[in-house]
């Protein structure tokens, strides 16, 4: 099996408090796995390390066969050019529509045409599901799960390797949370070399859409398995976990 | 005894804190410059976004900086004419208004608006980005956000504020001619031929070289509170706020030390 996402020990300290205490994880390349856990157990802090906003105090983080550890600010910077990110409210830049949001990484980073931005831009707006008329629309104009769809073209817009989704379904309501999930199951399996790495509480959609399953608790993976197999675990705090996240 | 060792104990404490806060904020603002300054020769090189900001920061602040320079010319010329007529000394009006303008009022008073009304949006633009995690969006793209952010508006600011200054003495001198030799009676002839007499080009140097000093402050507070900003919308208030503190304390403290050191070397 070929790894998108390998973790070695890896630790991490702010002053005197470690928040990753020997994260040992290899996540597998075209499949969607969800990272699980409690507030403050470390997720955040991970995805930031995947993302090289952070750099570890100890151990060996290996993404795409490149040890990012070892890469300098300008390297790591190109590198991000392979993933791509959903946030929890989209961060779409509020000066610019739909299409010049979609169009913003094309722009800055490859020498398409206008013309070919247009095509990208129109074919990303219909594989997301965004209505025509959103198009020109700004983002204060769209609803929650609009701002979604177009946070994820933008993501995608660059044809990225890895697709990392912060807590893609909190403060939606369960239509459009379910929305999101489509969304999500449904890119990932029209890429099939396309990673997909999930951060959520959302525990019912994360059984459903989720081929892996980690989960984090006070800095270390205490469980990672395929999805079938989580949903047996015995593991007291996992059990604790999802009995009171089902009511 | 014990309550006094707690009330020592407590009031070092927070000298202590206040100290380590101050040179954390210091050290943060001299990482920021440095950071800023090695961005700004680093490609891609956003024009683009430069002369946006030189559109919002010169342009758009025209009407309030032309407003205030006839009334600060104006008023200047009522005032000193007051003084010289005494004096029998009138027809110095024009100078010593033109004079004030180009090195002192022009600079200063150009800066304290653009603080006001520019500072204040860069940092509130550049915290409000933060807190709705644009600017990480940006990061993980793998776009410097002091690049994309930082660097247009600080040297917007560096470029926009001597001409918004040199304006201000443009204005300013017509609304003191108007005053002087409309309403108060000044000899057209003698009024000009004073200025002539007085005016030097190195008042106008003066006035230009500290208009983008100060400018360039401007940009850099402005920025580096907007990048500071934590939390939601209070943040970004307390961001807006220490921007524009900041600033207007920056531009008139280093107005004494810029003086200082270009009448000595423009002498």
């Amino acid at each position: 099996m070929e790894y998108a996402v390998e973790c070695e020990n890896l630790i991490k300290e702010f002053g005197h408090d470690r928040i990753l205490k020997g994260i040992n994880i290899k996540i597998p390349k075209g499949k969607i796995t969800t990272i699980l856990g409690f507030s403050g157990a470390g997720k955040s802090t991970l995805i930031k390390h995947f993302l090289g906003l952070l750099k570890p105090t100890s151990g060996k983080l290996t993404i795409l066969g490149e040890d990012i550890t070892k890469l300098k600010d300008i390297e790591l910077r190109d590198f991000r050019k392979k993933f791509g990110m959903l946030f929890q409210y989209a961060a779409l830049f509020d000066s610019m529509t739909t299409f010049e949001n979609i169009a913003f990484p094309l722009r800055e980073f490859t020498k398409m045409s206008e013309a070919e931005i247009k095509e990208r831009v129109d074919s990303l707006i219909k594989d997301v599901g965004l209505v025509k008329e959103s198009t020109y629309k700004l983002p204060s104009e769209l609803s929650g799960g609009m701002r979604k769809r177009v946070g994820l073209a933008r993501a995608l817009a660059l044809k990225p390797e890895i697709i990392l989704y912060d807590e893609p379904t909190t403060g939606l309501d369960p239509i459009t949370t379910k929305m999101v999930n489509d969304l999500i199951y449904d890119t990932n399996h029209s890429n099939p070399e396309l990673t997909s790495i999930i951060i959520s509480h959302d525990i019912q959609a994360t059984l459903k859409i989720s081929d892996y399953i980690a989960f984090l608790d006070k800095g270390v993976v205490i469980e990672f398995c395929p999805t079938a197999e989580f949903k047996k675990t015995t593991h007291p705090t996992i059990r604790k976990f999802l009995d009171l996240t089902a009511h | 005894m014990e309550l006094i060792t707690n009330k020592v104990r407590n009031s070092l404490e927070l000298i202590g804190n206040s100290v380590i806060e101050f040179l954390d904020g210091l050290g943060k603002f001299t990482i920021y410059f440095f950071r800023l300054i090695a961005w700004s020769f680093r490609p891609p090189y956003r024009t683009k976004l430069f002369f946006q900001q030189v559109y919002f920061i010169g342009n758009k602040s025209l009407f309030i900086v032309a407003l205030t320079s006839t009334f600060s010319g104006m008023v200047m010329a009522y005032q000193s004419y007051l003084g010289f007529s005494v004096m029998n000394a009138h027809t110095l009006v024009g100078p010593i208004v033109a004079i004030g303008l180009a090195k002192e009022l022009g600079p200063v008073f150009s800066a304290l608006i653009v603080t006001g009304r520019c500072g204040a949006a860069m940092a509130a633009e550049i915290g409000t980005m933060k807190v709705t995690e644009q600017i990480d969006a940006l990061e993980v793209m793998g776009i410097s956000s002091i690049q994309y952010l930082g660097v247009p508006r600080l040297w917007a600011a560096t470029i926009s504020l001597p001409m918004l200054s040199m304006i201000f003495l443009l204005v300013g001198n017509i609304g003191s001619y108007m005053v002087g030799v409309h309403l108060l009676s000044i000899e057209e002839v003698k009024y000009f031929a004073k200025l002539r007499d007085f005016m030097e080009m190195s008042d106008i140097y003066e006035g230009l070289i500290k208009a983008g000093g100060f400018g360039f402050m401007i940009g850099l507070i402005g920025t580096y509170h907007g990048f500071q900003v934590k939390g939601g919308a209070e943040g970004v208030g307390k961001g807006t706020n220490a921007a524009v503190v900041w600033g207007m304390i920056t531009v008139l403290i280093a107005d004494f030390f810029l003086t200082s050191i270009l009448v000595k070397l423009l002498e």
